[in-house]
């Protein structure tokens, strides 16, 4: 079997989810198996309509507006056409939260398709216990 | 020596890590053993991280060229 790595994503933040695919990118290329627990804002980026307009950490402060040009101007790809492309190579799996899910009234079919199923933080605990890398962003 | 050519390029030149080694390896996972693929890149990250990954898989890394503003990984697909 695979190692795998589980990443938990709680921010929204732009910066933080590319942050989580590009571990994601990483474990894939050493051919590792990625089970990624979507939760709180991380999940609101999500959804199929209504999402957040995407921000950087509060920590940009004043270099956010800047920051956000130069990605846009370098054509970085969003955190989740890095997650999309992952699949043609390898196993990455998206979980979303069934607690914030719950509390929002959100259902899978509200969720980016990309959304494997969405599941109670146990099973997700379960995946994790026996990932060799876990990490909360 | 003779120039080996190529089976397949990839031009990854402006996109960021993990960017171009994700092409790589997408192009690696596409091809079959024997293939000679070739990334052109201009990412630091690239130059440390793809020869890396080839040697590690276990293919062969043909060469690491500098190029005129960027550079070019040559590996052959040998598993």
């Amino acid at each position: 079997m695979a190692d795998k790595v589980a990443l938990i994503l709680f921010s929204g933040t732009m910066d933080k989810l590319m942050a989580g695919s590009i571990i994601a990118s990483g474990a894939v290329a050493n051919g590792m198996e990625v089970d990624i627990f979507v939760t709180f804002w991380a999940l609101l980026q999500l959804k199929k309509t209504g999402v957040p307009k995407p921000t950087l950490s509060p920590e940009a402060g004043d270099m956010s507006k800047q920051i956000m040009k130069i990605m846009q101007e370098k054509k970085v790809p969003s955190w989740l056409d890095t997650i999309r492309n992952l699949k043609d190579i390898g196993t990455v799996n998206l979980y979303g939260c069934a607690m914030f899910a719950d509390l929002l009234g959100l259902k899978k079919e509200d969720l980016d398709p990309i959304v494997k199923e969405v599941i109670g933080v146990s099973q997700f605990v379960d995946m994790a216990k026996d990932s060799k890398m876990t990490l909360f962003l | 020596m003779e120039e080996i050519k190529p089976t397949r390029v990839i031009d990854a030149r402006g996109s960021f890590c993990p960017g171009p080694l994700m092409e790589m390896i997408k192009a690696y996972k596409q091809g079959k053993v024997g293939d000679v693929i070739s990334i052109y890149s201009t990412d630091t990250g690239t130059k440390k991280d793809a020869p890396e990954w080839i040697k590690k898989s276990g293919n062969e890394l043909i060469g690491v060229y500098d190029r005129k503003g960027y550079f070019e990984i040559v590996m052959r697909k040998t598993k």
